[in-house]
């Protein structure tokens, strides 16, 4: 008893803080072991190949969906490709794709490479505003030099369309 | 000519507001009642002057006048009526008028009604609202005034996203702007409480019905969201932690904390300083989710058209408004009072474990909407986070605070019996394991941390009842004494006792739907059979539907269990032509509790035959989710017809004093 303080309010501030310490410690710690293991990264096809992403690793791939490039087949399986200047990458989707999923749009998928280097998505992911573009793709295809422009790219919305 | 006058309406507010805050703060300053009414009358005003502009809007979209930009953006001739009202608030600068309007409309009601207030802290918190509201008005006005017109008119609009065009939405907005803006009252009390440089049970008291409403109508409007999203966006699930959705529950769960600590102060005048903290938090986490939704720096299912220059401005309000109150507060906090003392095992300690873990839950949802934002920072690669992060790090704090929720209220103030507390509980600690054995030995696969989920539900639920139980001496008096003295508690008590109860129906939903939903996808030609766990859906007959303003293909799915029918779903796929957007309607079968939910996918052709891809899920025990957040909301409007009879009365001689006791 001798250790404790002796105000009344002191030992309370005490009491206090042997409360919060223990509590803020754990969700630090959560917080800390959460983000080291359940982050998802953002990559485009050409990112993506520059960072060898290795066979297996969960991660979003986002860029345009190639004109054309878009195989539905009867047993429910769609084969898409996404690209960004640089490069293109193939995707395979089993599933029912969102409404707003077009070609030539943007999209961003959720998935993984399989060792054939295709990517298999286990989610096409329909985060858009009205004008189709997701903000990550935005940014990617700037870096990429294949972005053309806000007045463009609606122009393009509007005839795809149309 | 009516947008023109709504216009003009819109910046007669932006100055009414500016002269409410004048003249209240002058009015303080001097102490000159006549200063400080005029201050009030311009609240009034102010708030006159935006429920004009909206008329004004309204008319314009409900008549389509085209020549209003907004309009022409946003609606369209062949919409249905409630969805040209509902268009009102379904886009941007329209959703501003709306926000503008429950804010100006919330301080008209503390100007004219806050009758129980202090003058000085009367004019103070009219001062802040006048603030505010000049702030958000003249954003509106300047940045984003929704009845501009254009020079020439289209003859048709464009129309509202079809996504939007749907009951559930054109109904939610206004309760989830009412529960954001509702905060600004709490903030305008917290400010006008420091300014004054008094804190108390009394301040507490003032708060709580405004921080009580605005926790209810928020509670309403994020159920309502996530059950638009459940059945609307075809996706089987109701939460996705997407930025938006976490834009909502940060004021939520700062509201929460608040209600928690507020009644600390209200009946013992201690954490004083913390509740200020947290009444200016709660208003901070709704202008930051005004921001995140309306900036577009963060991507979400939900987002408004981006403007970064609007994000911009956005931001320096919230700069304006939070950096001016929490400087105030750590100015001020300093030298509030400490109040009264209270043992480590009181009902005070169980109610500030409980903001300790509701906030430091808030603070891994606030770390894990901003990392992209911070991770692209600082080293401009983009990364994000989805479920498994929460899962990791809110789920687990909520399920402390939850697991010592129905000790609480046992406790006594000041100093408690907690092996008393822990023996009246035993019953409800033995049924609600129980249920989580039950529930973990029927279900297949066994999956244990759902049916602890359940189990920690049914405890929440079995623990509350236990502590009503105790409270009208269930066992020791006889059944005619229990019911006169269930009768007599106070409406506070009933409210908490559904809003607990609430919590662990939620609870209860949210971890059986989560462990045990049911999924299944097949293309189905007409006659095929898809099995949904003990469920067969077949696929009898797709045929075309013609809506208000869109073309439909609907399919008639028949359920049966056993050989029997239990109902038919009708999923759809809607055709908007004006947008040229297709849009899935889901079907959403009841049997009981769960759901039967069915996506009708598009029309595939295999080998001349004309196929279906179908996905169905069951989601089990889903009703519980919603149905859970209602009762919530339904035990805060409990609590709050208790607060508003005893409004401005004196105490009873029962209730336990007011002031806070002196330190034994």
């Amino acid at each position: 008893m001798t250790l404790l303080p002796k105000s009344r309010k002191a030992r309370r501030r005490l009491a206090m803080v042997a409360l919060a310490a223990p509590i803020l410690g754990a969700a630090v710690g959560l917080t800390l072991y959460a983000m080291r293991n359940t982050v998802s990264l953002f990559y485009s096809p050409a990112e993506a190949h520059a960072a060898h992403v290795r066979p297996g690793l969960t991660f979003q791939l986002g860029g345009l969906v190639a004109q054309g490039s878009v195989v539905k087949r009867p047993d429910g399986t769609v084969d898409f490709v996404i690209m960004d200047r640089a490069a293109r990458d193939s995707v395979v989707y089993h599933g029912d794709l969102p409404d707003l999923f077009r070609e030539g749009q943007g999209v961003v998928t959720k998935g993984a490479y399989r060792p054939d280097g295709v990517f298999e998505a286990s989610e096409v992911l329909a985060k858009h505003d009205e004008k189709y573009m997701p903000r990550e793709v935005t940014k990617a295809l700037k870096a990429s030099g294949e972005w053309r422009g806000d007045e463009q790219q609606a122009a393009r919305a509007a005839a795809a369309g149309s | 000519m009516t947008a023109e006058l709504g216009s003009f309406a819109l910046i007669l507010a932006l100055v009414l507001s500016l002269a409410q805050a004048c003249l209240s703060i002058t009015g303080r300053i001097r102490g000159s009642a006549a200063l400080t009414g005029a201050g009030e009358g311009a609240a009034a005003g102010a708030f006159l002057a935006v429920a004009c502009a909206f008329t004004a809007l309204m008319i314009a979209f409900v008549t389509s006048d085209f020549s209003v930009v907004n309009v022409a953006e946003n609606s369209h001739t062949a919409k249905p009526l409630l969805y040209k009202i509902a268009g009102v608030w379904g886009n941007h600068d329209g959703s501003m008028v709306l926000w503008c309007l429950a804010l100006t409309g919330f301080g008209a009601v503390i100007a004219l009604g806050g009758d129980g207030l202090p003058t000085r802290l009367k004019a103070n918190a009219v001062a802040s609202q006048g603030v505010l509201g000049a702030m958000f008005l003249a954003y509106t006005v300047f940045a984003s005034n929704p009845l501009l017109r254009v020079l020439h008119p289209p003859v048709e609009g464009a129309s509202l996203n079809p996504i939007l065009q749907d009951p559930f939405l054109a109904i939610h907005p206004p309760f989830l702007y009412s529960g954001y803006v509702g905060m600004s009252v709490v903030y305008s009390l917290a400010i006008a409480a420091l300014i004054e440089g008094r804190i108390d049970a009394a301040w507490a008291r003032w708060v709580r019905p405004w921080a009580l409403a605005s926790w209810s109508l928020l509670t309403i409007g994020i159920t309502l969201g996530s059950f638009w999203a459940y059945y609307e966006l075809g996706w089987g699930g109701w939460w996705a932690w997407d930025p938006v959705e976490n834009a909502s529950f940060m004021p939520w769960l700062a509201a929460t904390a608040l209600l928690h600590s507020a009644v600390v102060t209200e009946k013992r005048g201690a954490l004083s300083a913390w509740t200020v903290f947290l009444a200016l938090m709660a208003f901070t986490f709704s202008m930051l989710g005004a921001f995140l939704v309306r900036s577009g720096v963060l991507m979400s299912v939900h987002a408004f058209a981006v403007n970064p220059q609007r994000g911009m401005l956005l931001l320096g309000i919230l700069g304006v408004a939070a950096g001016s109150g929490f400087g105030l507060f750590a100015w001020r906090a300093p030298s509030l009072p400490g109040g009264g003392l209270f043992a480590p095992i009181s009902r005070e300690t169980a109610l500030v474990i409980n903001n300790l873990f509701i906030s430091a839950a808030a603070v891994t949802v606030l770390l894990g909407t901003l990392y992209p934002l911070i991770r692209e920072a600082l080293t401009s690669d983009m990364a994000s986070f989805g479920g498994p992060y929460y899962t990791l790090t809110f789920v687990p704090l909520m399920a402390m605070v939850l697991l010592i929720l129905p000790i609480g209220p046992l406790l006594a103030w000041k100093r408690a019996d907690l092996y008393g507390a822990l023996q009246r509980l035993w019953v409800a600690a033995l049924l609600a394991m129980a249920a989580g054995a039950l529930v973990l030995l029927i279900n297949q696969p066994h999956k244990a941390l759902a049916a602890f989920g359940v189990a920690l539900g049914a405890w929440l639920i079995a623990g509350t009842l236990a502590e009503l139980a105790d409270r009208a001496h269930v066992g020791k008096a006889g059944p005619g004494e229990a019911m006169r003295r269930l009768g007599r508690l106070p409406r506070g008590a009933w409210g908490m006792t559904l809003a607990h109860i609430g919590m662990g129906v939620f609870v209860m939903g949210a971890a059986f739907e989560t462990a045990w939903r049911v999924e299944a996808s097949k293309v189905m030609g007409l006659g095929d059979h898809l099995t949904l766990g003990v469920y067969q859906l077949s696929l009898d007959s797709v045929g075309p539907f013609e809506g208000p303003n869109f073309a439909a293909e609907r399919g008639m799915v028949t359920v049966t269990k056993d050989g029997q029918t239990v109902c038919v779903g009708q999923p759809a796929r809607r055709f908007y032509p004006v947008q040229r957007q297709t849009l899935s309607k889901v079907a959403i079968c009841p049997p009981g509790i769960s759901d039967i939910y069915i996506v009708l996918g598009e029309r595939r052709d295999d080998s001349g035959r004309p196929t279906w891809l179908v996905r169905a899920y069951w989601n089990r025990w889903s009703r519980l989710i919603f149905f859970g957040p209602l009762l919530m909301a339904l035990g805060g409007v409990v609590s709050l017809s208790d607060r508003r009879l005893r409004f401005g009365l004196p105490q009873r001689a029962t209730k336990p004093a007011v002031a806070p006791e002196p330190a034994e």
